[in-house]
């Protein structure tokens, strides 16, 4: 065990150095690429170009340069090409609004997913279960983008239909948590829709499949109550790939998979500083967002095999 | 868990699915693929979800008859300063400023605002009302249509073929080949996948895509311009191929050692020949599944880039573009980015809802699903 988690912990820092040498090769090599040009701008004379190659280090050799970068990143010394700021201390600033984000946004996926899976299973072929598989296929049919935008339409601002809500905007959680819960209320349900709808799906067929299962009816002819058996072993051992799928989705929504809930909502998280370097076309901040976002991936991704194995003793890490 | 009701419950609920699905058909001597689309006719749903789909196809396909005979507005027409004639009056595209008394005094309301749905009040023209162009929304909604539906197919044609190739290789070959391929997935896994679609193609709408070499003076490869619909085609295809390579690799893995392959290498068949006649068709279902999911999230893929400024670049419109453009004047022209959205949700419930009812058919036990 303790070898195996040395091992992935190796072989992640190495998927680490790969990505980041990939969003490097993006934006360096591919043509037009080249950040000198792009800050000079457009009427830029060479010997312009050349100063700013030179000032950034890029006339250096390019495996130099990339890893310049990465020691730049990892001292916390990177700054933006766009405006000189710090990177790392942007992500910082992003990070608490991020999580805030993500991880009420992950309750109620979690909680609804769930709730959708179970009701849907359980009146399998019936009327609700058709309703309730209906919805959740236009859950996971919906842009996020546009769902964000017409939420804030109806419910949001003070054009909105039915002004409930604040429109867009973030208040920090120590600052205030009631107007922290009410600014978030609608961004978390706008990125917990698609992921209710598709953790719903999965958890109705992983149930429907579960209830054939031999210690299913082992349970059933012990005399338990139907409640028993479905809360207690059904549901258990349906939940089992739902934690893979929870632990992947987790990290790639707080690793920049928020970012068009974000932009939507104008949350300055990281999403949102992200969205903001594309616009300006600036490599240092996307490096550090991507870098930190597969960070969160890789991290996640070995969590969950750990976690899988605990819960299925069958597999075994190798 | 009280409101479940779980009185009505069976733990045969499953079961009593299954046995309804029987009907009574002979199954002897028919095909695999006859069989499901025995299955495949059987559910209406999903038959008629196709044939919303194809409905919506068709409709965007004939984009400039729509130009040419109700609207009369090309899609990248702008309207700033023309007015309509709506029920006999003229009405401005754009509204212009003007001041009002109201309450005894006088208050100035903001033009720019483009007219809303007219349905047929204008005679075909602005039914869905007009963007700050005051270009007609309906013609830019079934160019745009046209747009997002090549992206979303096209790219999961792409994505397929790679994913495909790159599954059966790993899967039939193994050793060093499968461990390259399968660093390639968890590679391209780790990334955030609307970053790195977004770091793609922000980079490679600067200058295009040149990538190639000249043979006797002539070039081969691919030369695509910044504005190129392809590039978005490339940037999605790619990011979504280890979400299919890695389950078709799977799939062969688990293939690989079966009877049936080592009979054809007894036979003498040689690898490309097993890989494309006898891996291929085993793998086949899971493969045309697939391509429906990756169709649908294509579409939503595109809609994020292109809402991000990193997808179909204006003035093409694409049903992405739509919402982006659409987001700045949400409070008073909602029709821009609504439609749009519309749009894309009836064609993605469509696609998944067919695709829903194709897994049913092909393999009811199968369990394929694209993870987010």
């Amino acid at each position: 065990m303790g070898a195996y988690i040395i091992r992935r912990i190796f072989g992640m820092l190495l998927v680490l150095l790969a990505v980041s040498f990939i969003v490097y090769l993006i934006f360096i090599v591919i043509p037009g690429g080249d950040p000198a040009q792009r800050i000079a701008g457009k009427v830029a004379t060479p010997g312009n170009i050349r100063a700013i190659r030179h000032s950034l280090g890029l006339d250096q050799n390019f495996i130099f340069q990339w890893w310049h970068m990465l020691t730049l990143l990892f001292t916390a010394k990177l700054k933006s090409y766009a405006n000189q700021t710090n990177v790392v201390d942007q992500i910082k600033q992003g990070l608490p609004i991020t999580f805030s984000l993500s991880i009420g946004a992950a309750i109620i996926w979690m909680g609804f997913g769930i709730l959708v899976g179970l009701i849907s299973a359980v009146k399998a072929g019936r009327l609700s279960d058709r309703v309730i598989t209906a919805l959740a296929l236009i859950g996971i049919s919906l842009p996020v983008a546009w769902l964000g935008l017409v939420l804030r339409y109806f419910f949001a601002g003070e054009q909105g239909t039915l002004a409930w809500f604040p429109d867009g905007g973030y208040v920090a959680l120590t600052q205030n948590p009631v107007q922290w819960f009410y600014h978030l209320l609608l961004p978390w349900f706008t990125l917990a829709v698609l992921f209710i709808g598709f953790y719903g799906r999965v958890l109705r067929s992983n149930i429907l499949d579960t209830i054939n299962e031999d210690f299913v009816r082992t349970a059933k002819a012990k005399g338990l109550t139907t409640r028993r058996i479905l809360v207690k072993h059904v549901l258990r051992a349906s939940l089992i790939p739902i934690v893979t799928l929870f632990g992947l989705d987790f990290a790639s929504v707080l690793g920049g998979g928020a970012i068009i809930t974000e932009t939507v909502y104008q949350i300055h998280g990281v999403g949102w500083y992200a969205a903001q370097s594309i616009g300006s076309q600036d490599l240092p901040p996307l490096m550090g967002v991507t870098l930190f976002g597969a960070m969160f991936i890789v991290v996640f991704t070995l969590l969950v095999d750990l976690a899988y194995a605990w819960l299925d003793p069958r597999i075994r890490l190798t | 868990m009280a409101t479940t009701g779980q009185e009505e419950f069976t733990l045969d609920t499953a079961a009593e699915l299954a046995a309804e699905e029987g009907g009574g058909q002979k199954i002897e001597g028919k095909s695999p693929w006859v069989i499901a689309g025995r299955r495949l006719r059987r559910n209406r749903v999903a038959l008629a979800s196709f044939a919303v789909f194809i409905l919506v196809v068709v409709c965007c396909l004939l984009a400039p008859v729509y130009v040419s005979h109700v609207s009369h507005i090309g899609v990248i027409d702008n309207r700033n300063d023309a007015t309509v004639i709506v029920n006999g009056k003229p009405v401005r595209v754009i509204s212009n400023s003007h001041t009002t008394i109201k309450n005894g005094i006088p208050t100035i309301v903001p033009g720019g605002i483009p007219i809303g749905p007219q349905y047929f009040a204008a005679g075909g023209k602005y039914i869905l009302g007009a963007d700050e162009e005051g270009r007609d929304i309906a013609t830019r909604l079934l160019y745009g249509g046209r747009n997002s539906l090549f992206i979303g197919v096209t790219s999961a044609a792409v994505c397929t073929v790679l994913s495909v190739i790159l599954a059966l290789l790993a899967g039939y070959f193994g050793g060093i080949v499968d461990w390259i391929i399968s660093r390639f997935f968890d590679l391209i896994w780790a990334f955030p996948v609307i970053l790195l679609a977004i770091a793609l193609g922000t980079a490679l709408e600067v200058n295009g895509l040149h990538q190639g070499f000249h043979v006797f003076g002539k070039f081969i490869g691919l030369n695509l311009s910044g504005s190129s619909l392809w590039i978005t085609v490339f940037v999605i295809a790619f990011v979504f191929v280890p979400y299919i390579g890695r389950p078709l690799r799977g799939q062969v893995l688990a293939l690989r050692n079966r009877e049936f392959i080592e009979a054809a290498t007894a036979q003498g068949a040689g690898s490309p020949r097993i890989m494309f006649t006898e891996l291929l068709p085993n793998i086949a279902s899971s493969v045309l599944v697939l391509f429906t999911l990756i169709v649908a999230n294509a579409i939503l893929t595109e809609v994020g880039l292109s809402f991000l400024g990193a997808g179909v670049r204006i003035p093409n419109p694409s049903w992405g573009t739509m919402i982006e453009e659409g987001q700045s004047s949400l409070a008073t022209a909602p029709q821009i980015s609504l439609f749009a959205g519309i749009a894309i949700m009836i064609t993605v419930l469509a696609i998944n809802i067919f695709g829903d009812g194709l897994r049913d058919a092909l393999d009811p036990r199968a369990k394929i699903r694209i993870e987010h």
